[in-house]
């Protein structure tokens, strides 16, 4: 077998094909919003984000009974309540901000696996919620992800300027009257609604790797926004389609093999970013 | 509920209310703001005019960031009342305030010239890109600091004074008429802050107000129209030798001020540094 046949092959399984899709596309998305995460230093508050949705998933998977929409849509109210949810309560209170959202990231996870754990022979569709199943990505599911993924970009498009000036200096927005909060608040929905996207590629445990990793490589390599964001891209979708190669031909779980592919990235650019600096 | 009362208190890209004509560019009276039960503010009256240059002095922690940041709409007070030609600061983009440096991620993946445009942000407005003309005026702010240059430089490569210029250029970018530089001067050679006060020259020669925070006793006196002593409370605002007497220093700086008669002068130390930690 040639290393053609060998790149072609997956790509006879109808699976195979949706699965690309999806992980290129949760990889633009993770990338464009985990541009803005690596910025502001929010790592945490992805992470949180993305293991507090799973009650919303949880009470999809039995109101659906298993059924894929449902999950999608109780899991994307969920994000977004929980979101603004932090915001306010980091805001409101003496508590910190990462105290805050430590609290009611545990207590948001646990009460998703209390719900998922109520039905009998849970543990495969639960495995699924946390570590993903690109695999059996359908087509249906694909649309939604795309629709919602479309409008993440053109968000971050449409404001970018904004999100650019909030995100270096939030003093001078507040200075030219663009109203701050508002602009903070959408932000945090479009973190979550871009876990929501890669929720059936990654699962939630790994979503941060998808949020972070990516952005942090581009980080490292470029000293202008615009480029960091399509660099993010890049090696996100690389990683993407690499982990999917990886996952088939050595039989590992697909969401690891990806988020593996992105560390791997992230390591190679760190080595040569170090190289660079002390010999070049 | 929240964000439908942001959505209605804040039209995008608000429209700048009037200025007021025959008002002062800025005026506080009995401005005061306390954090928890501290009062960081206490009873501040005061009045500036126009192209005016003013060096606000304190020790540590007097209160010289806040005072700024009232003033520019960013914080809000407990009692009193702050006007920008005539209304509140909350409606104006004529304010600019100038953060410290050591308060900004100088790594930030962004070059000079789209700091500078971020200035123009205000004038913008929602959903447009900057055009040609945007751009050359940024170019044409940076010019004024002497930085034409340097538009296409990484933030994170530039000096000190540099660093200092380019917020002067996006300050220039706002059309600011009152400018908050909080410690510009502070860690600069001698060349560098000679630099920035020829362009401060050009400021006001343009009509702008500016406001600087600074340690140096020295050099609010020699080279500033006015002095503020600030200390939670306004010790004196006017010329330097009617503010700096040797009470009022004693007052603003207590025990961090050293009096040394020397010859037939009496020189002043005051022993305080750079990094307030205040908010």
């Amino acid at each position: 077998m040639n290393l053609w046949d060998l790149l072609i092959s997956p790509l006879n399984y109808a699976f195979m094909v949706r699965g690309m899709v999806a992980a290129i596309l949760v990889g633009i998305v993770c990338a464009t919003v985990g541009t803005f995460i690596v910025l502001r230093g929010m790592a945490f508050f992805g992470d949180a984000l993305a293991h507090a949705i799973l009650p919303g998933v949880a009470i999809g998977y039995l109101v659906g009974e298993g059924a894929r929409q449902p999950l999608f849509w109780w899991a994307l109210v969920a994000a977004v309540l929980t979101s603004i949810g932090i915001g306010t309560i980091s805001k409101g209170t003496k508590i910190r901000e990462d105290t805050a959202i430590g609290v009611v990231f545990a207590g948001m996870f646990a009460l998703g696996i209390a719900l998922i754990s109520t039905v009998r022979n849970y543990t495969v569709d639960l495995s699924h919620f946390l570590f993903g199943n690109v695999l059996g990505v359908s087509t249906g599911d694909l649309w939604l992800n795309a629709i919602f993924g479309g409008l993440i970009i053109l968000t971050v498009l449409l404001l970018y300027k904004e999100f650019l000036l909030l995100t270096f200096d939030p003093l001078l927005a507040v200075t030219l009257r663009l109203p701050a909060r508002l602009l903070e608040y959408l932000l945090l929905v479009l973190i979550a609604v871009a876990i929501v996207v890669s929720l059936q590629t990654v699962g939630v445990a790994l979503m941060v790797a998808m949020l972070v990793t990516p952005a942090a490589s581009a980080y490292l390599l470029t000293r202008r926004l615009p480029i960091m964001i399509v660099l993010a891209a890049l090696i996100a979708s690389a990683s993407g389609i690499i982990g999917l190669y990886v996952s088939y031909y050595a039989g590992v779980a697909s969401g690891a093999a990806i988020v593996l592919t992105c560390t791997f990235f992230f390591l190679m650019v760190w080595i040569f970013n170090t190289a660079r600096k002390k010999y070049g | 509920m929240e964000m439908i009362r942001e959505i209605r208190k804040s039209p995008f890209h608000a429209l700048p209310v009037e200025h007021r004509p025959g008002t002062p560019i800025l005026e506080t009276r009995g401005l005061s703001i306390r954090f928890e039960n501290r009062l960081a503010l206490d009873n501040i009256t005061f009045q500036l005019n126009t192209s005016e240059r003013v060096a606000v002095v304190g020790p540590n922690g007097a209160g010289k960031s806040t005072l700024f940041k009232v003033i520019a709409g960013v914080l809000p007070y407990t009692e009193g009342e702050v006007n920008i030609y005539g209304s509140g600061p909350g409606g104006h983009i004529c304010i600019a305030y100038l953060p410290q440096r050591n308060q900004v991620d100088w790594e930030f993946p962004v070059n000079v010239i789209d700091v500078v445009m971020m200035g123009r942000i205000g004038k913008l407005g929602l959903l447009h890109w900057p055009g040609r003309k945007d751009w050359e005026y940024a170019q044409q702010c940076l010019e004024d600091v002497g930085m034409g240059d340097l538009a296409k430089r990484q933030i994170g490569e530039l000096s000190g004074g540099q660093q200092q210029r380019m917020f002067i250029a996006r300050a220039l970018a706002q059309e600011a008429e009152i400018m908050l530089m909080d410690e510009p001067l502070t860690g600069l050679d001698i060349s560098s802050q000679e630099k920035i006060f020829e362009i401060l020259d050009e400021l006001q020669h343009r009509g702008v107000t500016v406001m600087i925070a600074t340690h140096d006793l020295d050099q609010a006196a020699g080279r500033f129209d006015h002095v503020m002593l600030l200390n939670h409370q306004l010790m004196g605002l006017g010329k330097s030798e009617e503010v700096f007497t040797p009470d009022n220093l004693r007052k603003a700086y207590g025990g961090h001020l050293k009096q040394v008669q020397a010859g037939n002068g009496l020189y002043l130390v005051a022993d305080t540094c750079c990094d307030e930690g205040e908010r």
